[in-house]
This record gives C-alpha cells, structure tokens and sequence, in this order.
C-alpha cells in the first residue's frame, strides 16, 4: 500500500484472531451487539486493503487535518528538563485541536462503507466530541455524543461547539458522571439502535475490533514523529512520552517506535490528588487486570469487581480503565508508566504556556510533566519526543480557577502550590 | 455440594407438561436491602413465579436500564457484597424448593474467582448463572467451572444472532436459554415485538433446551401472547419497578406478589 498517512499492519502486535494482546483484549460483548461489532471487523479488513480507502483517508488527513503535523523543539521549556532536548508532536495544530480527528475521519469513512447513517460517540474532556461531531457535519451524518454530567460542566466550551456543529449532546448523570458513564451509556443507545447507527469509539479500548483499528488510525503520530525526528536531530529519542488516559494519543505515538528497543515509551497517567489519597484515574499504576466495557485489560476495581470512581483534573484522562494493548506493555516490560499529580501537570501546562507561547491541554500537560521529569533523569544529553495532544482552549476555565486568574492574577495561588517538584519554575512563570 | 442445574431442569419440564409455559421473575440482592430483597423473591414465588433470578449488583450495569440501574445502585450504596447474594440465594431456595439463579455481568465473578464463586453457589442451592456480558466464545473457563459444580449456564440469544451462531451459543449452553426480545435494554415496553416468535422459532431449530423470553414483558397479556410460543416468560424491571414505587416496604411485597400471580394467570393463557 502506498498510503502515506493511514499505515495500518504494523509488523508486530497485531491481536489473535479473537482479539487478544497477550492476555489481554478479547470481546466481552451482549450478544445484541455481536453481529455489529463483527460486522465493523469485517468492513475494517476489507477496508484496510483498499487503495480507495488510504487514497479517501489521506486526502483527509492532508486536505482536512493539515497532517503531517509539525514537530517542534522547545528550547526555553527544556531548560527545566535538566537540559535534554525537547520535541513536541503537535497534534494540537490538527483541526479540530487534537488527535482524536485521525480515527474519527477513519471510523467516519468506514460509516458510510458500513451503509450506516447515524453516529453516536462518548466523550470525557469533549475532544472526541467535537472531532466526531465535526466529522459527522461533513459526512452528513445524524450524531449523538454522550458526556457526562460533571464534564459538560468542565467543558462547557466543547459542549457548545458540538451543538454548533449540530450535534445532539447527551449529559449522562448516572455513575461518576464523567467518561465511563457516557460509554455505558452509548453501549445502551447502541444496543437499541444498532441497525442504523455505528458507535465511533474514541480510544484503543472496547472490544476487538476497536483497540487495534483505533490504533492503526493513531499510528501515523509515531510514524511522522519517527521520520521527523531522525530529521532534525539525527537519531532516534531516548523516550517517547505521553499522557494515558484510554490510550489512544499514547499508542499512536509509541507505535512505530516498539522495535526501537532502546527508545522508551513512557506513558503518564493521572494521579490526581496523589495516589495515595484514593483519588486518582491511574489505572496501570493502581489497577488490577479485569472487564471494562468490552476488553480485559487493567482496571480500577475493588475486591468485588466494583468499578471504582476515578478521579483527575483533566476530563480526558478521568477514565477506570486504559486499552489492553496498553496492558500488554506494562506487562512485557516494553512500555513504562508512571503517575503525575493534577499539581505537576498544571505547573507543567503554565511552563509550557509561558516559555513557549503554546498552551496545551490538561490531558496533554500530563506528559510534559512527565517530560520534566524524565529530562533530568537523562540529563544534557537526553533526546525526548512528546505528544502534545491537544490545546488548552478548552480548559481555560479550568486553568483560570486553578490559578486564580479571573480575579487576583496568578502569583498568590501559584505560591501555594509550589512543591509538586516543578516550583523551580517559578521565578521563569513570572 | 452440587447445585441445581437438574431442579431448573425439572421445573421447566414440569410445566411444559403442565401444557404452560414458565414465569422466570427477576430481582436484584440488596435492594431495597438484603432482607428485604429475599423478602420480595419469597413473595413472587408466593405469586406463583417458577424460577427467580437474583441479580448481583454491579457498578457498570451497561445491559440495564434505568429501573434496573436505579435499584443496582441503591443496593450498592446500601454496601451489598457477593457474600449477601449467597445468602439471599441460599435463603430464597431453601424455603420454597424452587430453582434461583443468579444473574450478574463477568468482572464480579472474575475478579471473585470462578471457582470460589461457583463454589459458594452450588454450595448455597443456587442453580446456574446468566451472564449477559460473558459470549459463548470468551466462557470456556465459566463453564468449565459452572459444570463441575452443578450449575446452568443460561446464553441471551438476540434477534440479530445469526442462525450458525445461535447453534453455537445452544450447544453451550444449559438450562434454558434467554431469548432477547428486542434489540435493547431491560425494562419495560408496550409491545413485545413479532421479531421474538422469530427468534425463539430459530432458537428451537438449533436445541432441545426451554427457550424463555425476557426483556419487555411488564404484564399478564403480553405474558400470555409470550407463553404462546415461548416455554417461559422473564419479568424483571416490572418487579422492580413497583418495588420502587411503593410507599414501604409491605406495600411493595404485596404488589410484587400480586403481579406475580397475575403474571401466573397469564402463562396459563387465563387472563
């Protein structure tokens, strides 16, 4: 295939038949919805081997998205990283502001393949949202996006531009109200209305087919990452870095990267308040294998199987559970994570912000924290690459409350949230 | 000890002989508490229910509706844990004789352990399981264990199983089977579609085994127009729903078991 963009079969970690990563993946599915999603299964493999698709598919990318996106060094970032030398993948300059329109394009393109006419989505910080109810305007799909409750709060904007784009947007208020409630929720619509509608799933969980398609959609992030990189600085990076919340930012920059052995791929989840307060969505870190929404993988469960309430600033990374692919990393060895506070990853936002004139998600300020840290572990000489996911816009009310920017400035609130490890950045913020 | 796949059995047989079809009621364990739920599953077999599934409350009830979700979650809250719904199960049982299964999503049994889980069950008298997230090609350790220890391992079929899938899933299975009566989740609706005659007719090309109709059925008229072509109806958010609506917990009993023995009325073609 000569795709550029849509660069599917990768040599390694391709699912068994019945869509397991090692241990991990599999379909545990009703059977209402057996047919349907073996059905996305089927039309995903003929696709996949369809010059017609990668032609539609890249022409997207290119024409829609703006791909290749650019790869950008942050020089006054990487001075609080010990020194190493900083990348950004900037998934934030895709349309829509983040990475999430490479699968949706894709899955929206098998849609119409499938003869299907209507959409429904779950979103957690509404990145996904949008870019499915933006993908749905331009294929003239009808489109539902469940969300819950407490995240149309937080996101209030990206609730908006859904209904601009004529979206119906559903606040789910069963559960936690947050991301895993509005996936439960879209398995109920789904059930009930699956003959028309197809379930555009937004990260590299669910049952099989999702983890592996959802990823083939995302590889193209590691695989310009991967070119860009030997480009401009001449080898491979020490560490490729990203936030985990499901995982689908985080596998598609580490993809291309795994026969890389000397690369590290190091995910950060979201530790919230601190792990050891309870109160935190870091599933890998904290969780223990078991079923979530249609996979096995790690979950955040108690000693009955009770999914436990997770918890983090950041809507997109609030989730119990993270793809089985993801699983399969930790557990081989291969993949590292780590856990960062909702402090570290708000003074990491603020840096990049300030040094570098580019605001990020919250989501996304998890890896930079990440990045902070990983940079002084490997001193001068380090070379990392990191997925900057999204942008902030969104989070801007957020952000302001945290820092106390609507009303006295910055400075007061920032003095008493130094020592997350990140307070050297002080005297540069100001 | 082993359960009761054969009294499930035998209870399905019986009233087939009876020329009826049988009434499975559903009631999830802990709500309104654990006592009070093993009250309200002794007063539907009162009513006149065959068999009752005890539902195991789970966080993430994706299958469920709204009624169904608002139970599971108070029984929850309420601090519900899987050893309460063996008590509920062994009491159920032990004072009426009749078959009780349990009906629950797999992280619960998987993370407890399918041994020690099946264990405790065949142990406390109850008679298989229904796990509707659990497909027949990811249940080869379930089985496995639920055979061993006496218990049934009822499949949901839908109405979009294909008819080589559906001999798959029978041949599985044990008991019954559960035939979906619509694309949806539980809870109640005004009609039980023609798309269910269709599905319990393909079903029976592929298996011996009773095949019941659940999701929708809330009365004795759809109850009887079921038992016309099914060999058992399932009741459940009907049952809970007037739990939930009750003013206390008596009102609430003597609703349930007055809607069991109308329900009895129907599957008898009395109504």
């Amino acid at each position: 295939m000569s795709s550029e963009f849509f660069i599917p079969d990768p040599e390694g970690h391709i699912p068994s038949a019945e869509g397991y990563f090692g241990a991990f993946g599999g379909k545990f599915i009703p059977e209402a919805l057996v047919a349907a999603v073996d059905e996305v299964a089927v039309e995903y493999d003929k696709a996949k081997s369809d010059p017609e698709f990668a032609r539609e598919l890249d022409d997207l990318l290119v024409h829609y998205t703006g791909r290749p996106s650019s790869l950008t060094e942050v020089e006054r970032f990487a001075e609080h990283a010990g020194g190493a030398r900083v990348f950004l993948k900037r998934e934030d300059l895709n349309h829509t502001g983040s990475h999430k329109i490479n699968n949706v394009l894709g899955q929206a393109l098998l849609t119409k393949r499938m003869g299907k006419t209507r959409v429904i989505a779950e979103t957690g910080a509404g990145q996904h949202g949008v870019a499915t109810a933006t993908a749905c305007a331009l294929f003239g799909l009808e489109c539902t996006i469940y969300m819950g409750e407490i995240d149309t709060e937080r996101q209030a904007l990206n609730v908006a531009r859904m209904r601009m784009l004529g979206a119906e947007v559903i606040a789910v208020k069963s559960g936690s109200r947050t991301l895993k409630d509005a996936i439960n929720e879209a398995f109920r619509d789904w059930v009930a209305n699956v003959d028309r509608t197809h379930y555009l799933f937004g990260t590299v969980a669910g049952p099989h087919p999702f983890p592996a398609m959802v990823r083939d959609f995302h590889r193209v992030i590691g695989v310009e990452a991967r070119r860009q990189i030997l480009e401009r600085a001449g080898r491979l990076p020490d560490a490729a870095i990203a936030c985990v919340g499901g995982g689908s930012n985080a596998i598609g920059l580490f993809h291309a990267f795994i026969p890389d052995a000397d690369v590290r791929l190091i995910g950060c989840e979201p530790a919230g308040h601190g792990i050891e307060t309870g109160e935190h969505a870091a599933t890998l870190t904290a969780g223990e294998p078991g079923i979530l929404h249609g996979s096995r993988s790690y979950v955040l469960q108690d000693e009955e199987g009770q999914i436990t309430e997770p918890y983090s600033i950041s809507a997109g990374l609030d989730y119990p559970g993270i793809g089985p692919e993801h699983a399969y990393l930790k557990d081989s060895g291969r993949g590292e994570y780590r856990a960062v506070t909702d402090d570290a990853a708000m003074q990491a936002l603020r840096l990049l912000s300030r040094t570098e004139g580019i605001i990020p998600a919250i989501e996304s300020a998890h890896a930079l924290a990440g990045a902070l840290e990983v940079g002084r572990e490997l001193g001068p000489d380090g070379l990392i690459v990191v997925n900057l996911s999204g942008r902030g816009d969104k989070d801007m009310d957020t952000a302001a409350r945290y820092f106390g920017l609507y009303d006295e400035g910055a400075d007061a609130v920032v003095e008493a949230d130094a020592g997350s490890g990140t307070a050297e950045i002080e005297g540069d913020a100001k | 000890m082993s359960g009761n796949v054969q009294l499930l059995s035998d209870t399905l047989a019986g009233a087939k002989v009876e020329g009826r079809s049988a009434l499975i009621a559903y009631l999830p364990a802990g709500f309104p508490t654990v006592d009070g739920g093993i009250a309200a599953i002794k007063a539907v077999f009162d009513g006149g229910a065959d068999v009752v599934e005890v539902g195991l409350p789970h966080s993430d009830p994706v299958l469920d509706g709204p009624v169904i979700q608002t139970a599971d979650d108070i029984a929850l809250r309420g601090g519900v844990k899987i050893a309460d719904v063996m008590r509920t199960v062994r009491e159920a049982y032990e004072a009426t004789g009749k078959p009780v299964l349990v009906m629950t999503y797999w992280n619960p049994i998987d993370r407890y352990g399918v041994e020690r889980f099946t264990t405790e069950l065949a142990e406390a008298g109850g008679a298989g399981c229904i796990l509707p997230d659990l497909p027949v090609q990811e249940s080869a350790l379930w089985r496995e264990h639920a055979e061993k220890h006496g218990l049934a391992t009822v499949f949901v079929v839908a109405p979009s199983s294909k008819d080589a899938r559906l001999a798959d899933i029978t041949a599985a299975g044990s008991g019954f089977v559960y035939a979906a009566s619509l694309m949806g989740v539980t809870g109640t609706r005004a009609s039980v579609g023609a798309q269910a005659q269709d599905l319990v007719r393909r079903t029976k090309a592929t298996t011996d085994l009773p095949v019941c109709v659940g999701l929708g059925v809330s009365n004795a008229v759809q109850a009887a127009e079921v038992a016309g072509f099914a060999d058992g109806v399932i009741v459940g958010s009907a049952f809970v729903k007037l739990m939930l609506d009750a003013p206390d917990e008596a009102a609430g009993l003597d609703a349930v078991r007055a809607l069991a023995a109308d329900l009895a009325q129907g599957v008898r073609g009395t109504v």
